[in-house]
């Protein structure tokens, strides 16, 4: 796979470490009274879709930037990628 | 000269090569394969067949060949399952055939095949059940030596293997007619290309045409392409994998067609191609037609014949027969019986076709059945008024139709259609955008039609019209007539490799096993080296006959990479023996070399273990020493390796206050705390300390496998969970070099270096200062301590470390500093009870370690919320010391723990060891381990178990704290 | 009909003519008792298990292509027990003695071969916690040997060790490990099940579930409504897709994992290596070829088929620890989508849907256990209470903090 830096361009996967399901920019609040069974779901509760998939990418050979990447899991094409800590700012 | 059509355009007449096959020398000709080299010595048996052991001779010209496999000695090294077909004839060369015993003109297991009646399709699912024990005891070890073909040498590949990438504008696989021509054109038209060939010359199947009259338009072309700068060209290199985003995976063989290894080209080069169009012009493979007996040596496709008379100028003085269903086969016979070989005879399927006069011509025919037991010597002919004759033949070439060899198309999951205007699988509309196919490859098997969709290629890439006019205006229709599988008596072999005949079909049909997938995975058809190129679509018509339904609804399974076998040492490349991963050095590697350190690999570092004296002969000895010498006076050690994150910002503290499971927003300036990283499950991921150099600085340690994923995790928080705060991150691991400098005369050592004042009342225990040393060196000090004596770490500039290491040992030579190693430090931090790796296994909480009371629980801390749930607070475990009750004893970590007089079973297992050391202090043997209810066994007596070193010791329950519980020494 | 060898001989000499179908190609009935969906090894062996000791046997089996065709038919045949946690070890254990006795259970040879499972260590650290696995085995009753390096040269003289970046120290073994015939346990479940009357039912994708009053009616499937009074799902790879469903979302991530194999060689390895210092594991098929594997390619996908990246980490793995592969050929490559669970460890329990029952989250281990999965999952459908070994695979372990985690990495399913 070749993902599409925004400032880097075209870059080879191996540059880059996965996490997981961009759900994760969502943390909820740890001090709230429902943290517990929030924090559970947010943890381990996963929509694991079949096509278009939001998720976190680290380009750590690269700029050390979070990306997150809009990923078909079936076709793996990618349609757009965008730093996490813009769209993390915008929540 | 005389087993050789005259100028072969193949070969060199003016160069002979010898060659061994089996121990017996031949001469062939510079240019020549090995098969072509074999079959012009009218050596036609080649290989036995994997199961059955039946005769096996050449089949095909190239990389689809499913028959002659052979072991080829290269750079001394045998290299088994080598296709004949592929091996380029150079002096010296040495070859043998596979699967035989004791010979290959007699080989015992020949038997099989008189037992073939019983060895069918998926026989052994039903047998060998009875009596149980004798499946691993007689019956599998009987199968498992009749398996395999050729035999992997068990001693190192003594090749090297290179890995290069490349990046072309398009990349053309396959320099025929096809690929040639689209080449030139995009190269024309400013793209650069990548044009790519299996072979060692460009041209394609119009190298091997008999039709001579396209040779010089074709060396022209040739020529051209050759010339042009936007070309880059690969020959002898396969494509074999097509992945996402129009990435590819190719091989290039460097040296494996001369004779000795030169030394400087690696064996192969394995390419990782990124591409930003692809086209394949991989061309079309001929088609068999399955009939009795279709195996013997001497049959062979039509193409290969083509092949070896006219590009070999082999098949001198034999008889040859073709057996046909096109219109090309038609035109082949002509231009061959033309260029003097003998064609005794063509048998064409079509009733309608036009007979020729210059050979026997039998229309509406087939061959239902040969003779000759290691090689052909005749085929029987049905007529199309039904009688039956035999031929007496050496060689029966096959042509049914082509398969466009569109395996990369396939490669990322689109399936291929049936198309019945080609009687043949197209690749599926739904392949990579990235990819078009033109030539045979997309079904056009005419020149004309073939030249005509390598410029619509080219122009759809260049996105402008060229306005050429078609050299090829001669329409030449294929006037196929399909043909698949004559039936009859005799075993009708669809993959020649493994075996799998008409029967074995129609057997897996009968039993259920109706799918494309069953059928494979049931009778392994096109599972043998070829993949499928041969057998598949011939399969899937005896399926489609058996099932009554058509081709295309039978479907095909799916081709996967590789395209053709790859070397596992290709892809591997340079990453092997002591280069798979790069060795990591400390900045002292070079001082504790000369001291004869004996070195240890923490990932990929390579840190010293310890330094052993002259006189000490024994490890423990040597660590026993520089333990005491830290506990008495002074030792140092480097602790570069300990990751080192530099956090800066207006929210510096902040950060660190929601990493952190405990609090630093009120550390001060000048200070260090422990801080304790857990994830957000809740479990302990890092342990390090934090040291606040100023109000918007800090440097973050952490443990040494950890580096890089707790720099990972920071930056994740960082930018995915606090994206508005002022904070930013760099990993400053590889730009400090960092010395632990402990003992009880430590102080007197540090305050030699470093121009600040080092005492207690201004440099407490864990006081933080950026610093100098004496020459004016930039240096960062730390009062923090692991072996729990008075302690400094310091570190100064990566490129001084070595000297820096170097003049420490100098100048506290008078207090006996003494260099410690990785060992040392071990027994050091389980002396005082430190957690480490073992103990930081993933697995364990912060109340186990015993610092549930550090976790804040005033902050939302990542962690803490799932560090709180029921089954981790109600855990008992916790960390505790364990002392041998006979000091002699041997404590292993590992070791398991079990009450006094209780049975050894996963029932009463009470926990387990994790670290173990001897410790001059205690002179015994001590340990860490995790206990459950550990609070209450302190000071009661159990086992340490080990069972797999049959050891089963008692062991007193005490303090993890064996050296100065109250940390009094930490702080003098 | 029974399989043997004296049938074999009576069958070749009267030309095949008396083999019938391995299984009845079924059509839908309106009604079943239990249903389970996912017509490969886990699903297939709950159907011979539920029908053959349960006495159910109005039972059916859904597979949306053909039997066998999910990670049962892709994977690298490994059989093992050699697991460290309480939750984890018994239910392994009991896997690898169902295998010991899975020919004579189903008449039919999956090729069940112990010939040993060798997991080296390269450092005092893993020396450790391969010894605290090793013990944990041991204390559970199950087979486990420790071998010094010297012993492990002895076994395979062909590793590496005169030249290695990272120098073997020793392994673990359990010589009850091996491999079996992959394909031929789905078969054989298959016709075994189908033989005790259980309805195998291929090309029946289920595109719905019926709840009504929070339970479970009858699935929508693309073959019509098939109605059942219990449904079990065992469609690893997919169980977030099924699970959709029905509403039920799952601590799962769905990964691709690749494996390969050479061209056929004469026997070379004598049982499954796994190296312990790269991504790398081999061991060698009855028909000859090098079946190896490594990680996962890391990221969420439905495709399978990986990438290079992974191909040469994996080569470069098999290169460094076993040299001698160099010119060994890789064959085929391919890739299965697998259910990466949350600690790595499978679900098996209820769901909050009334009837409905859940088998999944296998990770990349799902093969060996199928024989005890199949057992397990038949028990929990037929009593409605977990099987003693499986009772700590349940889906509220990671709200209750009682997670199993092997690897000890935390709630990012790829690196399990």
């Amino acid at each position: 796979m070749r993902i599409p830096h925004p400032i880097l361009g075209l870059r080879d996967q191996s540059e880059f470490v996965y996490l997981g399901d961009a759900c994760l920019l969502e943390r909820p609040d740890g001090m709230q009274a429902d943290a517990l069974q929030k924090m559970t779901e947010y943890a381990y509760q996963r929509d694991n879709c079949r096509g278009l998939h939001r998720e976190l990418w680290f380009h750590e050979q690269g700029d050390r930037a979070w990306l997150v990447v809009t990923r078909n899991t079936v076709t793996h094409e990618i349609v757009k990628v965008e730093f996490a800590n813009e769209v993390a700012s915008h929540d | 000269m005389t087993n050789r059509f005259a100028d072969a355009p193949g070969i060199d007449v003016a160069e002979p090569v010898h060659f061994q096959f089996d121990n017996r020398t031949y001469v062939g000709y510079l240019g020549d394969t090995l098969a072509s080299a074999l079959l012009a010595n009218n050596v036609r048996l080649i290989g036995r067949s994997f199961k059955y052991h039946r005769p096996r001779g050449v089949f095909s010209d190239g990389s689809d060949e499913p028959n002659a496999l052979v072991t080829v000695l290269r750079e001394g090294h045998p290299e088994p399952n080598t296709r004949a077909t592929e091996i380029e004839l150079y002096d010296g060369l040495k070859a043998w055939s596979q699967n035989a015993w004791p010979s290959l003109r007699f080989d015992l297991l020949a038997v099989n095949d008189w037992l073939s009646k019983f060895l069918t399709a998926g026989f052994y699912y039903k047998t060998f059940m009875w009596p149980a024990r004798f499946w691993e005891a007689v019956y599998e070890p009987m199968i498992r030596r009749a398996a395999g073909i050729g035999r992997l040498s068990d001693t190192p590949d003594p090749s090297v293997y290179d890995k290069g990438y490349l990046h072309p504008d398009v990349l053309v696989i396959g320099a025929g007619l096809a690929g040639l021509v689209c080449s030139l054109q995009l190269a024309k038209g400013g793209q650069r290309v990548l044009l790519v060939d299996e072979h060692a010359r460009f041209g394609g199947r119009l190298l091997f045409s008999a039709n001579a009259k396209l040779r010089p338009w074709l060396d022209a072309l040739v020529e051209e392409v050759l010339k042009h700068p936007n070309i880059q060209r690969l020959i002898r290199t396969v494509v074999f994998g097509s992945y996402d985003h129009g990435v590819y995976g190719a091989i290039t063989r460097n040296t494996e067609h001369q004779a000795a290894d030169p030394g400087v080209l690696p064996k192969q080069t394995y390419w990782t191609i990124s591409a930003g169009h692809t086209i394949l012009a991989t061309g079309a493979l001929t088609r068999s037609i399955a009939f009795p007996n279709n195996d013997r040596p001497g049959i062979m496709t039509m193409s290969a014949i083509e092949a070896y008379a006219v590009y070999y100028g082999a098949l001198k003085g034999s008889s040859v027969a073709l057996f046909i269903s096109h219109e090309e086969g038609r035109r082949t016979a002509l231009r061959l019986h033309a260029l003097g070989v003998n064609i005794k005879a063509v048998i064409d399927t079509r009733s309608e076709a036009l007979p020729l006069t210059e050979f026997p011509y039998f229309t509406g025919s087939q061959v239902v059945n040969t003779s000759g037991r290691l090689g052909l010597t005749g085929i029987q002919v049905r007529s199309s008024d039904g009688t039956f004759q035999w031929i007496n033949v050496d060689y029966l070439g096959i042509s049914g139709g082509y398969n466009p060899t569109i395996q990369l198309t396939c490669h990322q999951g689109a399936k291929p259609k049936w198309d019945l205007s080609i009687e043949a699988f197209r690749a599926a509309d739904n392949r990579p955008d990235d990819q078009r196919c033109i030539g045979g490859a997309d079904g056009a098997f005419g020149l004309g039609d073939c030249w005509q969709s390598a410029i619509h290629a080219a122009e759809a890439i260049l996105g402008q019209s060229l306005h050429l006019v078609n050299p090829f205006n001669e329409s030449e229709p294929l006037a196929l007539q399909s043909e698949y599988v004559i039936y009859g008596h005799g075993p009708t072999f669809v993959d020649m490799q493994n075996d799998v005949t008409i029967k074995d079909i129609q057997l897996s049909h009968q039993e259920g096993m109706s799918s494309v997938e069953h059928v494979k995975r049931y009778t392994t058809l096109g599972m043998a080296t070829d993949q499928g190129k041969h057998s598949n679509v011939l399969g899937l018509a005896a399926l489609a006959q058996a099932t009554g339904q058509s081709i295309a609804e039978t479907g095909t399974t799916l081709s996967r990479p590789p395209y053709t076998g790859v070397s596992i040492g290709a892809l591997a490349g340079q990453y092997r023996d002591l280069d798979f991963k790069p060795t990591r050095l400390t900045p002292s590697h070079q001082a504790a070399t000369a001291r004869h350190a004996s070195f240890v690999e923490v990932g990929n570092w390579l840190r010293a273990q310890w330094f052993p004296l002259p006189h000490e002969k024994y490890w423990r000895e040597t660590v026993d020493r520089e333990v005491i010498a830290v506990r008495r006076n002074v030792g140092v050690c480097d602790v570069t390796t300990l990751g080192k994150i530099d956090v800066q910002g207006e929210d510096a503290a902040a950060f660190l206050n929601h990493v952190y499971a405990n609090g630093f927003l009120k550390l001060p300036v000048g200070k260090t705390r422990y801080g304790l990283m857990l994830r957000e499950d809740g479990i302990v991921m890092d342990d390090g300390t934090a040291a606040r150099l100023s109000e918007t600085q800090f440097v973050v340690t952490t443990t040494t496998a950890n580096a890089v994923p707790v720099y990972r995790h920071m930056e994740y928080v960082r930018q995915c969970l606090c994206p508005k705060m002022d904070v930013h991150l760099i990993s400053t691991t590889e730009a400090w070099a960092q010395f632990a400098v402990a003992g009880p005369r430590s102080r007197e050592l540090i305050a030699r270096l470093v121009a600040c004042d080092v005492s207690n009342e201004v440099f407490p225990f864990m006081a933080c200062a950026e610093t100098h040393l004496r020459n004016g060196i930039r240096a960062r000090l730390f009062r923090i301590s692991f072996s729990g004596e008075l302690a400094f770490e310091i570190a100064v500039p990566t490129r001084v470390g070595n000297a820096f290491f170097e003049y420490l040992l100098e100048i506290g030579k008078d207090l006996e500093v003494t260099p410690y190693g990785t060992e040392a430090l071990s027994v050091l931090r389980i002396e005082k009870g430190h957690a480490a790796g073992a103990e930081l296994n993933g697995q364990t909480t912060a109340k186990q370690l015993g610092l549930e009371r550090i976790v804040s629980q005033t902050k939302d801390s990542i962690g803490r919320v799932l560090a709180g749930r029921d089954a981790l607070q109600n855990d008992t475990a916790c960390l505790v010391g364990l002392q041998p009750v006979t000091s002699s004893d041997p404590l292993v970590a590992g070791a398991h723990l079990v009450g006094l007089g209780k049975p050894i079973d996963a029932a009463h297992d009470l926990g387990y060891v994790t670290s173990v050391a001897y410790s001059p202090h205690c002179q015994s043997m001590i340990g860490l381990a995790y206990l459950k209810e550990g609070a209450s066994y302190r000071g009661k007596r159990i086992r340490a178990v080990s069972l797999l070193d049959h050891q089963d010791i008692e062991v007193d329950v005490v303090s993890p704290h064996f050296v100065d519980p109250d940390g009094e020494r930490l702080r003098v | 009909m029974d399989f043997s060898g004296w049938r074999v001989l009576r069958e070749g000499l009267r030309g095949h003519t008396g083999w019938a179908p391995l299984w009845r190609a079924a059509t839908p009935k309106k009604h079943y008792d239990v249903l389970i969906v996912g017509g490969g090894g886990h699903g297939l062996a709950t159907a011979y298990y539920l029908a053959k000791y349960h006495g159910l046997t109005n039972i059916a089996v859904l597979e949306k292509n053909w039997v066998g065709g999910g990670n049962v038919g892709r994977n690298t045949t490994i059989i093992r027990s050699n697991y460290l946690l309480d939750g984890n070890q018994p239910f392994y254990e009991l896997s690898l003695r169902l295998w010991e006795g899975i020919e004579q259970e189903l008449n039919f040879n999956a090729m069940v071969s112990q010939r040993g499972v060798l997991n080296l260590f390269h450092s005092d650290a893993q020396r450790d916690a391969f010894r605290r696995r090793g013990n944990a085995m041991r204390m559970h009753g199950t087979d486990a040997e420790w071998l010094n390096a010297k012993a492990v040269r002895q076994m395979a003289p062909f590793l590496n060790y005169d030249n290695a970046r990272f120098p073997i120290h020793g392994g673990l073994l359990q010589r009850r490990g091996g491999t079996v015939r992959h394909d031929a346990v789905a078969w054989g479940y298959a016709r075994a099940a189908s033989a005790l009357g259980v309805d195998i039912i291929e090309r029946c994708e289920v595109q719905g579930f019926d709840v009504t009053n929070g339970q479970v009616q009858a699935v929508e499937t693309s073959r019509g409504r098939i109605e059942a009074d219990r449904i079990g799902v065992a469609v690893a790879g997919y169980s977030s897709e099924v699970m959709r469903h029905a509403n039920v979302r799952l601590p799962i991530e769905s990964h691709v994992l690749q494996a390969f194999v050479t061209e056929g060689l004469k026997p070379l390895i004598p049982g499954v290596i796994t190296y312990g210092a790269g991504h790398f594991y081999i061991s060698q098929s009855d028909k000859g070829g090098l079946v190896f594997g490594g990680d996962l390619d890391g990221y969420n996908s439905y495709a399978s088929r990986g990438n290079l990246p992974v191909v040469e980490d994996v080569c470069e793995g098999g290169m460094s620890i076993m040299p001698m592969l160099g010119r060994a050929r890789l064959l085929r490559s391919w890739g299965g989508v697998v259910d990466m669970s949350m600690d790595g460890s499978p679900i098996i329990d209820r769901t909050q849907v009334g009837g409905l029952y859940f088998n999944g989250g296998w990770c990349y281990g799902g093969f060996k256990a199928t024989p005890a999965s199949g057992w397990v999952f038949a028990h929990l459908l037929a009593r409605e209470s977990s099987h003693p070994t499986a009772s700590a695979y349940r889906f509220d372990r990671f709200a209750a903090g009682a997670m199993i985690d092997e690897k000890g990495q935390g709630s990012t399913p790829n690196l399990h």
